[in-house]
């Protein structure tokens, strides 16, 4: 009897030592993530090709009318579209992928085998960064062929497009995260996430130039990270005096970086307190 | 052969709101035994098998699964890692899982665990080899409930749990499945099977437990379960006049020699029975049913 236990004891602390860690793990996770995202039409042509139709339709559309001395509205959508597609792929898809894997019983087979749930949320970063890179490329891209959108030159709207790009793709990969727990099935998942962020984009000035947009509807915008990465992203990809299009009449970087701060810290607590690997039903 | 004991359950208790789902159970399972759980749906059976995989909370009780508390090590700390490496766990996915392939994705569950099977084993094994390079999301019903089976069993583990696994086969998969399931016990894997169908709980298991209004009412082997072997055999014949006699006895052979004295050599249309596990089984439960009427009569 005691050997038998002894022997267990040992088998036990062999599985133990031998086990993959958590970074190879996250690694193999990121692995699959990306190679199952872009195998996927239906998200690839949902993340990628509608902001680009709609950048080029809205441009097109509104694009020859210039919005200040030196600014085109063209520039103006380009700068918002790279926001909204930032939140595309870091909320709206990782939202709906993970409310899919709850309700299709996916998270909980994983949470049944020996993956350290860090792996598992380490797999969706690097899909979300993956993405999040590859949409904004693609936009920048689509802005310079069709709308004269320069690249900055100066190192210093560089650092400001890095520190937006990360500050607002985390605060929106955290909430992403917190509402996958409000739909209640897999069929819902994409109804119920797209819809609040279809009226987001409008009231944050990424459908719609933010000047254009009605004062109280800018209100309830300036809540939310969007209207502030829109902003931030005015500050990289327009010319200087395009900051008099803003309501404050300058680019605002200390606001946004506090508003996207707090939605990261408020991101990470609702994220904590309603996490979970298994379906309510 | 290590006996030790697997699973150990000492009154466990669980209950949602005021429906008393787990209502003082006990179940023990040994090293090595296919252990079949049986009961109608509601009797409890999926509360418990999910308490003792570490993936719902009781409300009192004792658990022991191999060696460790599912309540604390079912977490995701190292201890609960180490503990999850030596279980596996059939789950149903509810439908078509991410765009890869079968082996992309039993390679993919093999890299969670320190000492897998090989990737192509496991699938041959399951019976998908002409479909490892087929998406997930083209399987068929009863093809996506065998890759089930395999990201079950990949981590090679010493406890697995299989739920109602053969749901939705049809006949010759079972017979596989069946096979397959020698196989692990071959290998000396535990299995704690719950399941609707009497046949497959008798042909595999070397000992089932009857699970009603959330407590164990029968537990032992399939031939001796609930008294079966001492069970009365039933003796029936076609009488002279034309109907048909039914004699219940203990001593059916002496039955049978008197018939055979009666007529005088052959006797027609005779026949000798036991209750099968399915007789005995539906007593049981209907036994507890009338039970819980009597009480629920003198409550109100």
């Amino acid at each position: 009897m005691t050997e038998t236990t002894a022997e267990g004891r040992i088998q036990r602390d062999q599985a133990a030592v031998s086990l993959p860690s958590a970074w190879r793990l996250g690694a193999a996770r990121g692995a699959i993530e990306v190679k199952a995202f872009f195998r996927d039409k239906m998200a690839v042509a949902f993340i990628f090709g509608l902001p680009s139709i709609l950048l080029v339709l809205l441009g097109s559309i509104f694009g020859g009318q210039a919005a200040a001395r030196g600014v085109t509205v063209g520039q103006l959508f380009t700068a918002g579209m790279i926001a909204g597609g930032i939140m595309s792929t870091s909320f709206q898809y990782l939202a709906i992928g993970i409310a899919t894997e709850r309700e299709t019983g996916m998270l909980k087979r994983l949470s049944g085998t020996p993956i350290p749930p860090t792996a598992y949320f380490a797999g969706k970063v690097v899909q979300v960064l993956v993405c999040t890179v590859a949409e904004t490329v693609l936009l920048v891209a689509v802005g310079m062929l069709f709308y004269h959108l320069h690249p900055p030159t100066e190192p210093g709207r560089w650092w400001t497009f890095a520190w937006v790009f990360v500050l607002g793709s985390a605060a929106c990969a955290l909430t992403g995260i917190a509402a996958s727990s409000v739909p209640r099935s897999a069929a819902s998942a994409t109804p119920v996430i797209t819809l609040p962020f279809t009226v987001l984009q409008f009231v944050s000035g990424v459908y719609v130039p933010f000047n254009d947009v009605p004062r109280w509807m800018g209100d309830v915008g300036s809540v939310f990270p969007l209207k502030w990465m829109a902003q931030g992203m005015r500050s990289v990809f327009l010319p200087e005096q395009g900051a008099a299009l803003e309501p404050a009449g300058t680019w605002e970087h200390g606001r946004t970086a506090l508003v996207l701060g707090v939605w990261i810290v408020a991101g990470l607590v609702l994220c904590a307190k309603t996490f979970r690997w298994q379906s309510r039903n | 052969m290590d006996n030790g004991a697997a699973v150990m359950v000492r009154d466990l208790r669980k209950s949602y709101r005021d429906i008393n789902a787990v209502a003082g159970l006990d179940l023990d399972i040994s090293t090595g035994e296919v252990f079949a759980l049986l009961g109608p749906n509601g009797a409890g059976k999926t509360t418990t098998v999910e308490i003792l995989e570490g993936f719902r909370r009781r409300d009192q009780g004792t658990v022991s699964v191999l060696g460790h508390d599912p309540g604390r090590a079912g977490g995701g700390g190292r201890a609960g890692r180490a503990w999850r490496a030596r279980i596996g766990i059939v789950l149903q996915l509810a439908s078509a899982g991410p765009e890869l392939t079968v082996l992309e994705m039993v390679a993919h569950f093999a890299g969670f665990y320190p000492r897998p099977r090989r990737p192509g084993e496991v699938i041959d094994l399951v019976g998908l080899t002409a479909k490892a390079g087929s998406r997930i999301s083209k399987l068929s019903g009863g093809q996506t409930r065998r890759l089930d089976v395999a990201l079950g069993i990949v981590g090679r583990p010493e406890l697995l749990f299989l739920d109602e696994p053969t749901t939705g086969f049809d006949p010759e998969a079972r017979r596989q499945f069946w096979e397959l399931i020698r196989t692990l016990r071959g290998d000396g894997t535990t299995i704690l099977l719950t399941t609707h169908y009497l046949d497959e709980a008798e042909a595999l298991a070397d000992r089932i437990a009857v699970i009603a209004a959330g407590r164990i009412v029968a537990e032992g082997d399939p031939e001796t379960l609930g008294g079966r072997s001492a069970a009365a055999a039933r003796v029936s014949w076609d009488a002279p006049e034309g109907e048909r006699r039914t004699l219940q006895t203990s001593t059916p052979t002496r039955t049978v020699a008197e018939l055979a004295r009666q007529f005088g050599g052959e006797v027609p249309g005779l026949t000798v029975t036991r209750p099968t596990l399915e007789d005995i089984y539906l007593d049981l439960i209907s036994a507890t049913e009338k039970a819980a009427d009597t009480t629920d009569g003198e409550r109100s």
